[in-house]
C-alpha cells in the first residue's frame, strides 16, 4: 500500500480550505471529531436527493433502496472491523449510548448486588458514569485500576484487580485525553482468563488502527462514526452474538419487536432488537463511503502518519520546556499530544491558539478522574489525523511561540 | 506582531496584572460567606469567602484555579466589593453581569467597577464570558446562602 499523501488527501476535505480568524485552519481536534471528505458529504446529499424513504417498512422502491444503502454500511463495517456477522453490529446514536446500552440491557439483567465492575482511572466519563448510576441503583461495586503517573496501566495491578473476580472489565483501548495506547489484546486476554465479560471503548482506536474483532476476543466493543470521517449521530456497539441474544432490549418501540399483543411482545432478531424506532438511517448509510475512504488510505498508514506528526509536536513542546502528559515511550503513544504551559490555564492556551487558526481542545477532556490523578485541572490537546501535515505542525509551533511570548511564560517558572 | 492586537484586546495588560496579583487571593477563616463555584466546561474553580460585619463586606478573598479571565475577574471583584454595603455589593454584581451578558455600556459602569471595563474584549469570545462571570455568580450564591 502506498504511503499516505496528506497533501493530496486534504483536497477531499472542503472545510480545510476555510480561514479561521483570518488564518488558514489547522484542525488539531480530531480526537473530538473528524472532518468529513466530500465523498461522505456528496453521498449524504445524494441519499436525501434521490433515495430517501424510511427503512425496513415500505415495499416501495425508495424504501428498498434506502434500506439497502443503510444495511450496506453495516456489511462494510463488519468487514472493516472483522465482526463475525453484520447483525452483531448495533447502530446507536454515539459511543456513549453504546456503553449505556451495555449497562442497561446486559448489566441490569446479569449483574446482582455485590458483583464488581472493574474499570480504570483512564476512562472517559461515558465509561464511568453509567456504572456509577448502576451501582447506585443495584448495589453493584465499582473498582478502578489506578493509572501510573506516566499515564499507563501497570499490568500487575490489572491482574491483581482481576484476581478479585469482577463480572465485567470495561476499559479504553486508547486514551482520548493523553494518548496512551493500551495493550488491548493483553488486557482482553487477562479479562477473559479471569472469567470477566470484557468491554472495550475503542472510540480512539477504531479510526486510527486496524482492529480485528475475531482476534481481539472481547465481548463488547464501542466506537463512533463521527471520529472516523463518518457522519454524526452514528455510534456502534459490537457484541458477542450469544450475549446480545440473551440480553433484553434497551429501548421499546417500533422495529425492535416481532409480534405484539396487548399481553406479550416477542423481540425482533439482531440487530433490530436494539434499534427501536426510526434509526438514523441516512447517516448510517453515509458511514459506508467513510469506511471506503479509510480502507483505501489504510489504517496502518494513518497511524504511522499521525504518530510522526504528534511526535514532532511533542519534540517542539519539550524543547520549549512544556509539560507533555502520557508515556515517554513513543511506542505507547498515539497521534494525541496533551500538554500544559507552565503557569497558564489550558483555556488561555486554547484561545491564543485559536487566534492563530489552530484548533486544539482544552479542558479535562471528559476525564476528570484521570486529570485529578495526573495532578492537573486540564490540558491543551492536539490530536492528528490523516489529512494533517507539516503545515499544521508549523502552525502549532507558531501558535505556541506567540502564546509563550505574549504571556511572557518562562518554562518551569510560570507567567511573569 | 499581527494577531497580537486581538490577544491584547482580550488580555489587556490590566487583566494580566490582576491575574498575577495576590493581594486578595486566599481564604477568610472564619468566614460568614463561603461559596464554591465551578465552570464544568473548563474546570475553572473558585472558592469565595468573606467576612460580613454590620451589613458590610468587611473582607473578601478568592481561592482556586483557573484561566487569566476567571482569576483576574475574581481579583477585581474582590477589590470592588470589599468595603461595600451588602446591598451595594449585590448591585455591583448585577451591573457587572449586565456589562458581560447584555452588552452593557462600559462607560456606564459604576466608578467602583471602572477596572472591569478591561473585560469588554471577552464578549467577543462567548465561551469565555462564563469564565469572567464565575466569581460574581459564586459570590451571589454566597450572599443568598448567608441570608438564609
Amino acid at each position: 500500500m502506498a504511503a499516505l499523501n496528506a497533501k493530496k488527501l486534504r483536497e477531499d476535505f472542503p472545510i480545510l480550505k476555510r480561514l479561521v480568524r483570518g488564518k488558514p485552519l489547522a484542525y488539531l481536534d480530531n480526537a473530538a471529531t473528524t472532518q468529513k471528505p466530500r465523498q461522505v458529504i456528496e453521498y449524504l446529499a445524494d441519499f436525501y436527493e434521490n433515495h430517501n424513504a424510511n427503512v425496513h417498512r415500505g415495499v416501495h422502491s425508495l424504501s428498498e433502496e434506502s434500506t439497502n444503502m443503510a444495511e450496506e454500511a453495516r456489511t462494510k463495517l463488519a468487514a472493516f472491523v472483522g465482526a463475525p456477522k453484520p447483525e452483531t453490529l448495533i447502530f446507536t446514536r454515539n459511543a456513549t449510548e453504546s456503553l449505556n446500552l451495555i449497562a442497561h440491557a446486559w448489566a441490569r439483567k446479569f449483574l446482582k448486588a455485590g458483583d464488581t465492575v472493574l474499570s480504570t482511572e483512564m476512562e472517559h466519563h461515558s465509561n464511568i458514569v453509567p456504572w456509577q448510576l448502576l451501582a447506585a441503583e443495584r448495589g453493584i461495586k465499582l473498582e478502578f485500576v489506578p493509572v501510573e503517573l506516566d499515564g499507563t496501566l501497570d499490568l500487575a495491578k490489572v491482574k491483581a484487580a482481576l484476581a478479585r473476580g469482577p463480572k465485567l472489565f470495561t476499559f479504553t483501548a486508547l486514551s482520548n485525553a493523553i494518548g496512551t495506547v493500551n495493550p488491548v489484546l493483553e488486557l482482553i486476554k487477562l479479562g477473559k482468563a479471569a472469567g470477566a465479560v470484557v468491554s472495550v471503548d475503542a472510540c480512539q482506536w477504531a479510526p486510527h488502527r486496524p482492529m480485528d474483532l475475531k482476534t481481539w476476543g472481547a465481548d463488547f466493543v464501542s466506537f463512533s462514526a463521527h471520529k472516523m470521517l463518518g457522519p454524526t449521530g452514528v455510534g456502534v456497539l459490537w457484541g458477542r452474538e450469544e450475549l446480545l441474544e440473551a440480553m433484553d432490549p434497551f429501548l421499546g418501540g417500533g422495529d425492535m419487536i416481532s409480534r405484539v399483543t396487548l399481553e406479550k411482545t416477542t423481540w425482533n432478531v439482531l440487530p433490530y432488537k436494539f434499534e427501536a424506532g426510526t434509526p438514523n438511517y441516512a447517516d448510517q448509510a453515509a458511514f459506508g463511503p467513510a469506511l471506503d475512504y479509510l480502507t483505501a488510505v489504510g489504517l496502518e498508514n494513518i497511524s504511522a502518519h499521525e504518530h510522526a506528526l504528534a511526535e514532532k509536536t511533542r519534540t517542539i513542546l519539550e524543547a520549549e520546556g512544556m509539560t507533555v502528559l502520557g508515556p515517554s515511550d513513543p511506542d505507547k503513544r498515539s497521534g494525541v499530544v496533551s500538554f500544559n504551559v507552565p503557569g497558564l490555564h489550558p483555556h488561555d492556551v486554547g484561545t491564543a491558539f485559536d487566534l492563530e487558526g489552530v484548533a486544539v481542545r482544552v479542558g479535562h477532556h471528559c476525564c476528570q478522574p484521570l486529570m485529578h490523578k495526573l495532578q492537573c485541572g486540564g490540558t491543551a490537546r492536539a490530536s492528528f489525523y490523516l489529512y494533517n501535515d507539516e503545515s499544521d505542525v508549523e502552525a502549532f509551533a507558531r501558535a505556541l511561540k506567540r502564546t509563550l511570548d505574549f504571556f511572557k511564560v518562562k518554562p518551569k517558572a510560570g507567567v511573569h | 506582531m499581527e494577531g497580537d492586537a486581538e490577544l491584547q484586546d482580550l488580555y489587556r495588560e490590566v487583566l494580566l496584572d490582576y491575574f498575577r496579583s495576590s493581594t486578595r487571593k486566599g481564604k477568610c477563616d472564619p468566614a460568614d460567606l463561603r461559596a464554591h463555584g465551578i465552570n464544568p466546561v473548563c474546570g475553572d474553580e473558585l472558592e469565595i469567602t468573606a467576612v460580613l460585619t454590620d451589613g458590610k463586606v468587611a473582607k473578601l478573598r478568592y481561592a482556586g484555579h483557573g484561566c487569566v479571565i476567571s482569576q483576574a475577574s475574581a481579583a477585581m471583584m474582590a477589590e470592588a466589593l470589599e468595603g461595600a454595603d451588602i446591598a451595594k455589593a449585590k448591585a455591583l454584581v448585577a451591573a457587572f453581569k449586565k456589562l458581560m451578558l447584555e452588552n452593557g455600556d462600559a462607560a456606564g459602569l459604576p466608578p467602583e467597577l471602572e477596572q472591569l471595563a478591561s473585560l469588554e474584549g471577552v464578549r467577543k469570545f462567548p465561551l469565555r464570558v462564563k469564565c469572567a462571570t464565575l466569581g460574581w455568580n459564586t459570590v451571589m450564591q454566597g450572599f443568598e446562602a448567608a441570608k438564609s
